[in-house]
């Protein structure tokens, strides 16, 4: 056959493709194996989230959260409730932060266990997903135990958190974290240090720190490129400044290292996790776990039994809602997957005006083009698994 | 950290005088209002200067007041990780008017421009691939413009028959129920629906 014969390819990648992550359409242009142009069809889930936010009152738009990234539900609702709150100029009692804190951290290990492991599975191995999802099952049961739901848990709202933990779920968090860092050993043999994978992965995806700046990334992606830049350390929210932990930094930029960084994440999220459960059991810990302004929280449900005031409050707060004070601000946490943030105008109204929510999947997605190119038809998934793309968050 | 921020924008402000219209610092946040035609001058500002160094880029979004003259806003977020401060940058629009891109600075603001496109309308000269993105194909309208009802026009639906999805007008059997929680009591603007015979 002469070189004449050979003629690019388009191909059609996904929507239904388990290596795709979600609903994802790929339109590759390729010549021969190699890619020479990646153009990514998405808003295949999109539902119209930041529209539905503008009709619902503050209190009602949480869950939307819930739903963008449901592989780590809380560290959504954290960043609208900062922006709620921020708006309102309310504190959050310590005890609350503690709480949330901890729970950010579950989170990011339920995030990153499922993108470490299906990253394995998209270079070919089949077993690290299944031990990665047996541990997030137990972080879920944690979520349930906590919230009452396993995923859409609606647990972080403005002004605190819902409900305290009892004192039996902390101990059982505590217990988990030991055995967990012997899964995370485990991990480690199985995934990090196998030839396969580091085969399918080093070297793959380069990107270097002054384009992950340009194209937007944060979080792993930008770390992974070597700029130790941590929203937790940087730009602190909550207690996130008492509590001691480090920030793993790549240094090639590539696929291998962002993988490594998440391991090691979750490692730090463990040391956390630690501190947060000897800070909530301490005595200054102790206390309400929601604001006390009952025109914000919800009274107890013993007060409304005996206070008119509280049932009072109950009932303006579930059928109208508490009205945020005009203006705009930009609240931004370090979500498992980069910098999540929203964008609140309010209008002095109980709804939000505008909200526009910042997904850090969003900018890493647009940089499949720019990622892909050169590279071959079979790193594609490779380079996708590593961006740790969840569609929920990408489409809104 | 005002203190820096006023700091901050007083620099900005002197370097680029003839391009700000507004700055504002309000929750920490420091806003600059700037001419439409010049954003990208004042985005490749802040990217370069060495005392800015606006070099993360974060977000592009737009919003709608319809009672506007210039109805759009489009709404910039920069980060400097360099000084740990963040930017927001408003330039006003409307349907007609485009924006300069900031594609050939930031090639991140390719997706979120087509996003403002998509969801507003808001037109970006100078954008190498202005398409919808995140709607249907196909789709008609700009669904987060404050004039788009919240239920939309059309819905979908699988056709046995036809064996292919097929779009229909929306029905609803109830309307969607969005209440008035604006007290009466505080001077409304509107009339309550009735009151308009009380003051004829």
């Amino acid at each position: 056959m002469g070189e004449h014969n050979i003629r690019n390819f388009s191909i059609n990648f996904g929507p239904q493709h388990p290596a795709a992550h979600g609903v994802l359409r790929l339109v590759l242009e390729l010549d021969g194996e190699i890619v020479e142009r990646v153009d990514p069809h998405i808003g295949l889930l999109h539902r119209g989230t930041e529209k539905l936010i503008e009709y619902k009152t503050y209190v009602q738009a949480n869950p939307y959260f819930d739903r963008l990234d449901y592989v780590a539900p809380m560290n959504q609702e954290h960043a609208f409730c900062l922006a709620t709150e921020k708006l309102l100029g309310i504190t959050v009692p310590r005890r609350a932060q503690l709480i949330r804190v901890l729970y950010s951290e579950i989170g990011r290990l339920l995030s990153h266990l499922l993108n470490v492991t299906t990253q394995a599975m998209d270079v070919g191995a089949l077993t690290p997903p299944l031990w990665g999802f047996e541990e997030r099952e137990k972080l879920m049961i944690f979520y349930e135990r906590a919230s009452g739901s396993r995923m859409h848990a609606n647990y972080v709202r403005p002004g605190g958190v819902t409900m305290d933990l009892p004192p039996e779920l902390i101990d059982d968090i505590e217990a988990f974290c030991d055995p967990f860092l012997k899964v995370l050993d485990d991990l480690d043999d199985l995934v990090i240090t196998n030839r396969i994978f580091k085969q399918r992965n080093v070297d793959i995806g380069v990107v270097s720190l002054d384009d992950a700046w340009k194209w937007g990334f944060s979080g792993v992606m930008v770390r992974g490129s070597g700029a130790a830049w941590d929203l937790r350390k940087a730009q602190p929210y909550e207690c996130y400044e008492e509590m001691e932990f480090d920030i793993p930094v790549g240094r090639n930029g590539d696929n291998y290292d962002r993988q490594v960084i998440r391991m090691l994440e979750m490692r730090e999220s463990v040391r956390i996790m630690r501190q947060c459960i000897d800070k909530l059991r301490a005595p200054d810990g102790q206390g309400p776990v929601s604001t006390l302004d009952g025109k914000v929280a919800p009274p107890s449900r013993k007060d409304m039994k005996r206070s008119m005031e509280a049932l009072i409050h109950h009932f303006k707060l579930y059928t109208e809602g508490f009205h945020v004070p005009a203006g705009e601000v930009y609240a931004a946490v370090e979500a498992p997957k980069g910098e999540f943030g929203v964008y609140l105008v309010a209008d002095g109204t109980n709804k939000p005006y505008r909200c526009k929510i910042r997904a850090p999947g969003f900018a890493h997605l647009q940089a499949m083009d720019f990622m892909c190119r050169g590279h071959m038809l079979a790193d594609v998934a490779g380079i996708l698994g590593s961006l740790d793309i969840v569609f929920g968050e990408v489409d809104r | 950290m005002n203190a820096e921020l006023q700091t901050l924008s007083d620099h900005i402000a002197a370097s680029l005088d003839d391009v700000v219209t507004a700055r504002d610092i309000a929750y920490g946040e420091l806003t600059i209002v700037v001419r439409g035609q010049d954003i990208l001058k004042a985005a490749t500002f802040l990217r370069h200067d060495p005392q800015c160094r606006f070099v993360c880029f974060i977000d592009i979004c737009g919003a709608d007041y319809p009672g506007r003259e210039k109805r759009f806003d489009v709404v910039y977020h920069l980060l400097s990780p360099h000084l740990n401060h963040r930017i927001r940058l408003k330039v006003e629009t409307d349907e007609a008017t485009p924006v300069p891109s900031l594609v050939s600075l930031f090639p991140a603001a390719n997706w979120f421009e087509r996003e403002a496109y998509d969801l507003y309308g808001i037109l970006f000269s100078g954008h190498p691939d202005l398409r919808r993105i995140l709607t249907d194909y196909g789709f008609e309208g700009f669904p987060l413009r404050k004039d788009f009802p919240l239920t939309g026009f059309v819905e979908v639906r699988y056709d046995e028959g036809q064996g292919r999805v097929v779009y229909e007008p929306v029905k609803l059997n109830q309307e969607f129920r969005n209440f008035d929680f604006l007290s009466p009591w505080e001077g409304t603007d509107y009339v309550l629906p009735g009151d308009e015979k009380a003051k004829a």
